[in-house]
């Protein structure tokens, strides 16, 4: 099969969001989900349902707007593919659910009890209908997540790829690494140790 | 009636998260659901919680609840003239 290559990596961590590695916004907010608003205002973007969003959405949407600028590919909505992983699945808001259990139960807090609610997210935002995966991982499994990927492109007629671990633990710590893949060449081709590198950096 | 509208503007805008939106941006009578504030079926929900919780009321017939949520004027109206039963 051809080669597949990381066009763009986005990184969202300890208030800062890098961009191919560089520093793009940072903003000392203690409290995640200010800092993902003012994310949201700094690149401008527009869509109202970002608010309504629990924090893993918040923080996949956010990595994905950001992936995807300048992204003016003319693929099929069948054509981009969404392999994502965590390792506390969707507990963050598993637990603000089961406090208004106690009261009236919260359903917009209820329907984002499921990690993979993030996927379907960016694909009602971007109109994607291609493959979708949600993996529950100890850890960041590169190799495992590099292999499916590269599994994905051989089988199906995806053209791109947003690859993404997207981590919000029960206490708001988070970390998100994004990768959007394709057979564009770049300077990074998909591999265990280049997305294991960006992982680490 | 008016201070029970802007009143519930205010809680709309909270217990749905429209954060971007401000409360002189709603008008009484535009419909909440489709083209006005483009509300989908979770925030229905969230309205029949929020009648429950801030309110003490239920809308007994589903078959009602389309026409009681239809603007925050028609809430309005339902909440007034349930509340005092």
């Amino acid at each position: 099969m051809n080669k597949l290559y990381i066009n763009r990596h986005i990184k969202i961590k300890n208030n800062s969001v890098f961009i191919d590695g560089k520093k793009d916004f940072f903003n000392e907010e203690e409290n995640l989900l200010a800092f993902l608003k003012s994310t949201y205002k700094n690149y401008g973007i527009k869509y109202a349902k970002f608010f309504k969003m629990d924090a893993l959405s918040k923080l996949g949407f956010l990595a994905s707007e950001l992936a995807l600028i300048d992204n003016n590919k003319d693929l099929l909505p069948e054509q981009t593919a969404l392999i994502f992983a965590n390792s506390s699945s969707s507990l963050n808001t598993d637990f603000k659910y089961q406090k208004t259990i106690n009261d009236v139960p919260s359903p917009s807090v209820f329907v984002y009890t499921l990690p993979n609610i993030v996927i379907g997210e960016i694909c009602i935002r971007n109109m994607f209908r291609g493959e979708t995966m949600f993996f529950v991982q100890d850890n960041f499994d590169a190799k495992f997540m590099c292999n499916y990927t590269k599994n994905i492109f051989e089988n199906t007629d995806t053209k791109q790829t947003l690859l993404a671990w997207i981590e919000v633990s029960e206490n708001n710590e988070y970390h998100v690494d994004m990768y959007l893949v394709s057979e564009d060449k770049s300077e990074i081709e998909l591999n265990e140790i280049n997305i294991k590198n960006k992982f680490e950096l | 009636m008016n201070e029970l509208i802007e009143k519930l503007k205010l809680q709309l805008i909270e217990q749905l998260n429209l954060e971007e939106i401000e409360p002189d941006e709603i008008e009484a009578t535009e419909p909440l659901f489709g083209d006005g504030l483009g509300l989908d079926s979770i925030d229905a929900l969230e309205i029949i919680v929020l009648l429950e919780k801030e309110y003490g009321l239920k809308i007994d017939k589903p078959e009602d609840g389309k026409d009681i949520m239809y603007s925050v004027e028609t809430l309005a109206k339902f909440i007034t003239e349930n509340s005092a039963k």
